[in-house]
């Protein structure tokens, strides 16, 4: 089996996040950046499917040249190839230009499946996943929480509102994974020596065949932090006062009982 | 000079890290409480190639340097220190001895299952009336036929009720360091047996016992080295142990420093946060500055190794400084959170009865000093000839 | 875009009947839309009276699909549809909820499109002449305003946070048929089944109060007591990460930033101590009560109100004390709505 995973290098989010003065993202300065959660997934997924079926692991990303640590860590996780797409032109890309550029470096790879994490923890957006899918002409299944092969099609299990959906999906396809379909492995040392001499494929849009930059759609205005809350009233002393006063308060002053 | 760790020891940085916040801080406050680890935990580190860092992939280990494995003490140690200790001794004073001095069989029987954590090792040099004095030991191993058989007791062993390979130091010949030899024994070697289990001061959840020989047979093909040579493997351990011990040590530091960090913002009197008075900053600015000293110190010693060069001086030096370090640390994390830091619900107490151990083992300060000394004295007999001649650089 | 645009929505329904997104989206389709027309597009199987009904909250023109490949949904049935309708009317404006089919659907229809797209928004609002989304990120540490330039623009609006557009008696729409002429083969995914999460309540994500449980709460049989109080107040029961961690509640509780992002009107925090992983899925709550025996815990610096005190002991009286309010009110319980 030929498995691609999409992965990004996004910034560590346990580390708190500093927003620019200027209101225009966040202060690169003192981020740590790591392999994006969601991709962790994606790249275990990936692993457990060639570990049980045979094939190769390749990992594409398109980012800046920090961007190749992601790609070091999928490689440490077990991945077989990377490819890393580095452009200029990249940071004024939107998502779906940017899913085009993805969709563009995977064609060729005749993928049997393409993995992405459903979304990547810095902008949350979720767009490049079945974008990836339209421009590739593939079927896709998102937010996956259960993937089984099979011959020619693959089961998966998504939540929806309320329930659980079983679908199958003729493969080749794209598959979003989300959180709990696996438990990513932490990389062996062997697996770090091993992604070093692992020689990472270079593309930028020209090699791509991408002459001119998608024009992107929409635009940042502003980054700001959200909204501060209050602390509200505490409520202390003996349990049946509090519960009376909390009730009282929820009713009249809140309304929301 | 490069300063900054290398992409792959920053890749191992991270993971070890990440595995230890998620692992092991969760549970390091009751491992300590209840004086154990989970078994399952070994099995982990080793199937990320962590019980044999240095080894190389075809024994069963990780394929990496001396600066990795510093990087990954400390990583664990800063979480917990107790399996810091676990990991130090199975990597430093059990994978190493049989990968230098061991042959081809004894590599492929022992190390393997080590260096790949399904297997624990300990050490056992140190007795009663041998520590500091460990030339004058006094374990026997008498020839019978094809097979040894070892009489005397070890103590302080650390892993001693777990391990399943003993590396045992007995004497051989006649008094004095060229009469020991090392012996590699199993658990359930007939004669052997795991005597009283120690209270400790701290890093409970590692076990330290005693191991009882009495005429314990052991084939001929258990003799690691030479006869007679047992000093000399005891003595190349200690270089590559120490280093690890000064990781373990500075993992400790680090916790007491980012713990004091994280309560002095924290914690209010007088209308203020304590990290905004005076007294509180300059024991956290003398923390930080002394763990990273010994930091530079660590990575150094380990480097000249990984470069195959003689490092007993850094070697001791790094141990010396980085123990005496989180003591120091530990002592002062306590003090910033007063009370509370007296209190076993936080996390500073622990910190201070795991430090105390570095000072001590794998060679007390005193022996590290006594180390250094003899190195930089000895270089000074030379260094005092060119000045005399009209001052010739040394 | 003009004071006077036409706004199209992308109407789910379940069972024939709208569900509460699509009212939400309606009613800022209007807002929006100004003296423009208000449209929506249903899919589905047996759809035949839904027009009135989405007529009733404000669409003027109901666009119908009707189909049985077009339920249940499947991305390449709806994507070549709704695809195909949207790019020969080409609006300026296209809202679609952020359930599991809208995020399943829209980036799909925007790469089909080319069109911008901007999902989970908090907020879509016209200023200057431009289209502009609100919407968290970096894991709610912050918020980014984002402006649509000249196309179409796909919006993909968070639930729980517009007001449902409220129904009128004497609105009428005009219903335009789509003709569906799906190749079954051309529909390459297919539900083989759906089991519904043995869970009596509202999804999390469309729930107006939730009850939350966290590492406090010591044990999974003590998710009775949230359960109790659920029950009482009609409220769904969601949990932090460490429950679900320990498996003491599936995934599908987590609320957070590995799990859903809810805003309810009223969210109960027992026994969880308000970690900025968790607080990344609730914050938008209007009203949080905390109860906590610790009151260092940080979720108290978010709480309406901070309850410190034992969680064992505060529950059963709280339980106690709603239904004690809900009989005397003789409402019957505010069952929660679907």
């Amino acid at each position: 089996m030929n498995i691609v995973v999409c992965v990004k290098h996004v910034p560590d989010t346990e580390v708190p996040i500093k927003i620019r003065a200027d209101g225009r993202g966040v202060e690169e300065s003192g981020l740590n950046h790591v392999l994006n959660f969601y991709d962790e997934h994606g790249v275990e997924e990936a692993l457990r499917i060639k570990e049980r079926f045979g094939g190769t692991v390749t990992l594409v990303t398109a980012g800046p040249s920090r961007a190749v640590e992601a790609l070091r860590t999928g490689l440490a996780m077990g991945a077989d190839a990377a490819i890393h797409i580095q452009d200029p032109a990249l940071s004024s890309l939107d998502h779906v230009g940017t899913a085009r550029v993805l969709a563009a470096a995977i064609k060729p790879l005749s993928a049997d499946l393409v993995l992405c994490g459903k979304l990547s923890t810095d902008d949350n957006a979720a767009v490049v996943g079945p974008a990836v899918a339209e421009f590739l002409d593939l079927p896709q299944a998102t937010a996956i929480t259960k993937l089984e092969l099979g011959e020619g099609a693959a089961t998966a299990h998504r939540e929806v509102e309320g329930a659980v959906e079983v679908l199958e999906v003729k493969l080749p396809a794209v598959i979003t994974v989300e959180r709990g379909i696996n438990e990513p492995r932490y990389p062996s040392l062997p697996g770090i020596m091993r992604a070093r001499r692992t020689a990472v494929a270079a593309r930028t849009l020209a090699d791509l065949g991408i002459a001119v930059p998608p024009a992107g759609h929409v635009e940042l205005l502003n980054m700001t932090p959200p909204p501060k809350r209050q602390a509200g009233r505490r409520l202390e002393g003996e349990a049946a006062v509090i519960v009376q006063d909390l009730v009282r308060a929820l009713r009249e002053e809140a309304k929301v009982l | 000079m490069e300063f900054t760790l290398s992409e792959e020891h920053r890749l191992v940085q991270s993971t070890v890290r990440e595995w230890a916040a998620n692992r092991l801080l969760p549970i390091a406050a009751e491992m300590d409480r209840t004086g154990s680890y989970p078994r399952g935990l070994v099995r982990e580190l080793g199937e990320m190639g962590l019980t044999g860092v240095f080894i190389p992939e075809e024994y069963g280990g990780g394929g990496m340097d001396m600066v990795s494995y510093c990087v990954v003490l400390e990583e664990i140690a800063r979480a917990e220190a107790a399996l810091a200790a676990v990991l130090s001794v199975n990597n430093s004073l059990v994978c190493y001895p049989l990968f230098a001095f061991g042959t081809e069989t004894q590599k492929r029987t022992y190390l393997t299952e080590l260096a790949s954590g399904r297997k624990l090792g300990c050490y056992c040099l140190t007795e009663p009336t041998a520590g500091s004095d460990a030339a004058s030991l006094r374990t026997s191993a008498r020839r019978e036929g094809p097979s040894w058989v070892l009489n005397g007791s070890k103590i302080f062993v650390t892993n001693g009720v777990e391990a399943d390979v003993l590396i045992v130091y007995a004497r051989t010949g006649s008094e004095g360091p060229h009469g020991v030899s090392a012996f590699i024994a199993e658990r359930g070697d007939p004669g052997l047996s795991v005597g009283k289990v120690e209270r400790k001061l701290g890093i409970h959840a590692s076990s330290t016992a005693e191991i009882v020989l009495q005429d314990c047979r052991l084939p001929a093909d258990r003799l690691l080295g030479e006869e007679g040579t047992g000093f000399t493997v005891a003595m190349a351990t200690l270089d590559g142990g120490r280093i690890g011990i000064a990781g373990q040590a500075l993992g400790i530091a680090r916790a007491a420093l980012e713990d004091s960090v994280a309560y002095a913002k924290d914690r209010r009197q007088f209308g203020r946060p304590i990290a905004e008075f005076q007294a509180t900053q300059w024991k956290i600015a003398d923390m930080a500055t002394r763990i990273q000293a010994g930091r530079l110190l660590m990575y150094r010693a380990a480097w000249i190794r990984d470069q195959g060069r003689r490092h007993t001086l850094e070697a001791s030096m790094a141990k010396l400084f980085a123990s005496e370090t989180a003591m120091w640390a530990a002592t002062h994390a306590v003090q910033i959170y007063g009370g509370y830091g007296y209190i076993q619900d936080y996390p500073v107490e622990r910190h201070f009865r795991d430090a105390k151990i570095t000072e001590i083992y794998e060679g007390t300060s005193e022996v590290q000093r006594l180390v250094i000394a003899r190195q930089v004295l000895g270089a000074l007999d030379h260094a005092v000839e060119p000045v005399r001649a009209g001052g010739r650089e040394a | 875009m003009s004071a006077a645009s036409d706004v199209w929505i992308i109407a789910e329904q379940a069972g024939g009947r709208p569900r509460k997104i699509t009212y939400e989206l309606l009613g800022l389709a209007k807002t929006l839309a100004g003296q423009g027309t208000v449209h929506a597009v249903v899919a589905g199987r047996e759809i035949a009276g839904i027009a009135e009904d989405l007529a009733a909250h404000g669409a003027q023109v109901v666009h119908v699909a009707a189909s049985a490949l077009l339920e249940p949904y499947t991305t390449d049935a709806h994507a070549q549809v709704i695809g195909t309708l949207l790019a020969e009317a080409a609006p300026g404006l296209v809202l679609v909820g952020s359930t599991a089919a809208g995020r399943d659907l829209a980036p799909r229809l925007a790469a089909k499109l080319d069109a911008g797209i901007v999902t989970d928004c908090a907020s879509v609002e016209v200023q200057d002449g431009r289209v502009v989304a609100a919407r968290p990120a970096m894991t709610r540490k912050a918020i980014v305003r984002v402006a649509f330039h000249d196309g179409i623009r796909i919006a993909v609006v968070l639930p729980n946070i517009y007001p449902p557009a409220p129904a009128e008696q004497g609105r009428s729409a005009d219903v335009v048929t789509v003709p569906v002429t799906l190749d079954p083969a051309s529909i390459r995914t297919r539900v083989v089944a759906v089991s519904a999460i043995k869970r009596e309540t509202v999804p999390l994500t469309e729930a107006d109060i939730i009850v939350s449980g966290g590492r406090g709460l010591r044990g999974p049989e003590n998710f009775a007591l949230l359960d109790k109080l659920a029950a009482a107040l009609g409220a769904a029961v969601g949990s932090s990460r460490p429950p679900v961690d320990s498996g003491w509640v599936p995934h599908d509780y987590e609320i957070g930033q590995t799990g859903k992002t809810v805003n309810p009107q009223l969210y109960i925090a027992c026994g969880i101590s308000g970690a900025p992983q968790h607080l990344a899925g609730m914050s938008g709550s209007r009203c949080i009560v905390a109860i906590n025996k610790d009151p260092q815990a940080p979720i108290f610096g978010v709480a309406t109100y901070g309850v410190v005190g034992d969680l064992f002991e505060i529950l059963p009286l709280l339980t106690e004390e709603v239904r004690r309010l809900k009989s005397a009110a003789g409402d019957g319980g505010r069952q929660a709505a679907g």
